[in-house]
């Protein structure tokens, strides 16, 4: 089993980076051949890092668009956050004080996140326009992702699993010095899932989040009187007509 | 009015979200380019028999070369966040016009053919086939979106439902399905040099009689120069502003602006349009080549400046793509922007002290305005962000004193479309125009009720029109849509000068 999971996490590990940087590069290289931000719109580059750094930490369109989209998306969204970042102390040896600082906030945040998650899913459920462009992934997604914080939190607070145990596991896959993984069957079905979510990341809608990085209403300084914004395969046109 | 065969519908007192009803706007199809309009723009004349292997190429031409496209249509989560903020879809209920809705339509085909997962997993993550029935279902329901970014506004990843449109718009065309009132109207302008086919004789005619009118108005001669070389500031304008109305006495007003200025300035009739239809067939080498005619004439006609006229989608090409399109401008006078809006001038000229108003010229009239989609949420006047929002209303404040904004929810960014943009300004698409003007009616209903408001001020020919032939239906007057430059006109202060 111990063998299984581990040549299974690096194998969700190689799809999962080589997945994303596979469309961030493809993002990265489709031009943008016009200059089309969401006005008003900065019209400075730092302009547009606040921009972006709005819409990616307090979701600022969404919060403008519904609240209650935005409080569910937000709690969840955030309380991921501090788990995830929770979990780096099964990674990182010896743990950092801001970490060790930071675990109750991690270890509650998961509250938050499956109450968002509980939320979009009784939207989706409940709001007769959410039902209708839903499709069964986007059921199955919220889900997969209530299950693994629900099978973290059974470990966090009820079956707790051998944790040390855990932690060996993972710091010996990234030094290649194999260790045993509890057989624990919740913490076996949390990694599963967990790496199933990294295994079809790249494939789904999970792309929203470099996705937005990338989207030209948001990250596109307002300033096309001042420069010109040909594209390559605009410029061609040019040339074709000698202008 | 026309008579009609469907429910106007009603004006509530609050904005109210209507629940789903599926299908309510599939029938509704503007006519059909047949090949003499489909040709010209380099489009096939009618449906070609390969269309499902054509058009998928065309997608993925389309993907490589707008990143845009190819962000939003992975990037969807189906929040739900746009589901209510079409005006469209507030009017018609029908799901497919929600933002998220209309993008489906091309995004399950796009996941089908072009991800791995709509290819092993299609039912699971809702991709389907291109079908004849989905190819009919792109022309209903991509030729009920006005392209005016409301969506974008609210959507978390920015997510622009109009960017997708003109991608369907032009994989439609591509495959020989176009629609005849755009595509009549490019091949128009390639030809005569505006979207109303108005040839040269017939604009200095018109522009004559303009003078005219204005001399017994005010005894004041006010020139409407057509080609005059050596001008400092070519008007580029849209061609309705030649004789609809109120349309025509916003020009009456640009033209007593330049002359209260002492501008010299000229139309050109080659270059009689400001609108740029190839714009909403999402076409880059048509909006490209109808740019190029401006950059023509102001070369022919060796002007210093480029000023554009009322007009909505017009100011988001001029101001967002001309440069690109049709630059370097490096010819005309580096002082001022490339191009300037009218209002940009006359709000110089009234913080200068140049123009001086007689606002009780305007007091029979308590005023509210609309800001135009495509000029809020897709372009700027002045220097700084939101300029479009405040100049405007400086102009209108410094002509008038009764004004009043309507509720906050609708102007400024999340301003409702007219109903009638984005190539939906036809007898055709009837329907789907007045309902889709229902948001914006209940919102200026507000304003009429609570401050007695008796007319409202647009700066976008399409609006203009759109207005004055749907407001009628909810209850409202044609007349009740005024030009700003209209007010402006109005109320300006003219000495009497020799030009």
């Amino acid at each position: 089993m111990s063998v299984l999971y581990g040549v299974l996490f690096f194998l969700a590990s190689i799809i999962f980076i080589g997945g994303l940087v596979y469309k961030i590069r493809q993002y990265w290289r489709t031009p943008a051949p016009l200059k089309i931000p969401t006005t008003p719109a900065p019209v400075t580059q730092t302009g547009v890092v606040w921009r972006l750094f709005r819409e990616v930490v307090f979701f600022e369109s969404l919060f403008r668009s519904t609240k209650w989209t935005w409080i569910f998306g937000w709690l969840f969204h955030f309380g991921l956050f501090l788990v995830l970042v929770r979990h780096l102390r099964y990674f990182i040896d010896p743990i950092p004080v801001w970490l060790v600082w930071l675990q109750p906030f991690g270890k509650y945040a998961a509250f938050a996140m499956l109450f968002g998650l509980a939320g979009l899913l009784a939207r989706r459920i409940f709001v007769d326009r959410v039902r209708y462009i839903s499709a069964p992934s986007d059921y199955l997604m919220l889900l997969l992702l209530l299950a693994i914080g629900s099978s973290g939190l059974l470990m966090t607070f009820v079956f707790h699993t051998y944790i040390v145990g855990v932690k060996a596991f993972f710091r010996g896959l990234m030094y290649f010095d194999w260790q045993a993984l509890p057989a624990d069957p919740v913490l076996l079905a949390h990694l599963g899932m967990v790496m199933f979510l990294m295994i079809i990341f790249p494939f789904s809608k999970l792309l929203h989040a470099p996705g937005i990085f990338f989207s030209p209403t948001r990250n596109q300084v307002d300033n096309p009187r001042e420069k010109r914004h040909l594209a390559p395969w605009a410029e061609k046109l040019e040339a074709v007509d000698g202008q | 009015m026309a008579k009609i065969d469907f429910e106007i519908p009603k004006l509530e007192d609050y904005p109210v979200v209507p629940a789903v009803k599926e299908g309510t706007m599939k029938h509704s199809q503007p006519y059909k380019a047949i090949d003499k309009f489909q040709e010209p723009l380099g489009y096939p004349g009618k449906l070609v028999d390969n269309w499902k292997e054509r058009a998928l190429d065309k997608m993925g031409e389309l993907l490589g070369k707008y990143r845009s496209l190819q962000v939003y249509l992975d990037s969807c989560v189906k929040c739900g966040a746009c589901t209510d903020k079409c005006h469209y879809f507030l009017g018609t209920s029908d799901p497919k016009n929600m933002p998220v809705g209309r993008q489906d339509l091309l995004r399950k085909v796009y996941r089908r053919h072009f991800t791995f997962a709509g290819k092993y997993f299609p039912k699971l993550v809702g991709a389907e086939d291109l079908t004849k029935d989905v190819l009919d279902d792109w022309y209903s329901y991509y030729h009920q979106c006005s392209q005016c970014r409301r969506c974008s506004v609210f959507c978390p990843y920015g997510i622009d439902t109009a960017e997708i449109s003109m991608a369907a718009r032009e994989i439609l065309d591509s495959v020989g399905e176009g629609q005849k009132y755009c595509n009549e109207i490019i091949a128009k302008v390639y030809k005569i040099g505006n979207n109303l086919g108005l040839p040269g004789p017939a604009l200095v005619d018109t522009l004559e009689g303009l003078e005219e009118d204005v001399e017994e108005e005010t005894n004041i001669q006010v020139k409407y120069p057509v080609d005059q070389k050596g001008a400092d500031i070519l008007l580029i304008t849209p061609s309705a502003d030649f004789f609809a109305e109120p349309h025509v006495d916003g020009l009456i007003g640009y033209g007593k602006v330049f002359h209260q200025a002492g501008l010299s300035w000229t139309l050109s009739s080659y270059a009689s349009e400001a609108a740029n239809f190839g714009m909403f067939i999402g076409s880059y080498e048509n909006m490209r080549q109808v740019s190029l005619r401006i950059r023509k004439a102001a070369l022919d006609l060796g002007v210093k400046r480029i000023i554009f006229g009322e007009c909505g989608h017009a100011w988001r090409v001029a101001y967002s793509f001309l440069n690109t399109l049709a630059g370097p401008f490096d010819f005309l006078d580096k002082r001022y922007p490339v191009p300037q809006h009218i209002c940009e001038l006359t709000h110089g000229l009234i913080e200068s002290g140049v123009l001086r108003f007689d606002k009780s010229a305007n007091d029979d009239m308590v005023l509210t305005y609309h800001d135009s989609c495509n000029v809020a949420r897709a372009s700027r006047m002045g220097r700084k962000p939101g300029g479009q929002f405040t100049i405007p209303r400086d102009i209108i404040r410094a002509s008038c004193n009764n004004f009043y904004d309507m509720p906050y929810e609708t102007i400024h960014d999340s301003t409702f479309c007219c109903g009638g943009g984005g190539g939906l300004l036809t007898d055709d698409l009837m329907e789907v125009r007045i309902k889709g003007a229902m948001p914006r009616a209940q919102a200026l209903k507000q304003v009429v009720d609570d401050y007695g408001v008796t007319h409202m001020a647009a700066i976008c020919a399409i609006c203009k029109s759109q207005f004055t032939k749907v407001l009628p239906y909810f209850g409202f007057t044609m007349d009740q849509i005024v030009s700003v430059h209209q007010l402006v006109s109005n109320a300006i202060v003219m000495d009497i000068k020799e030009v």
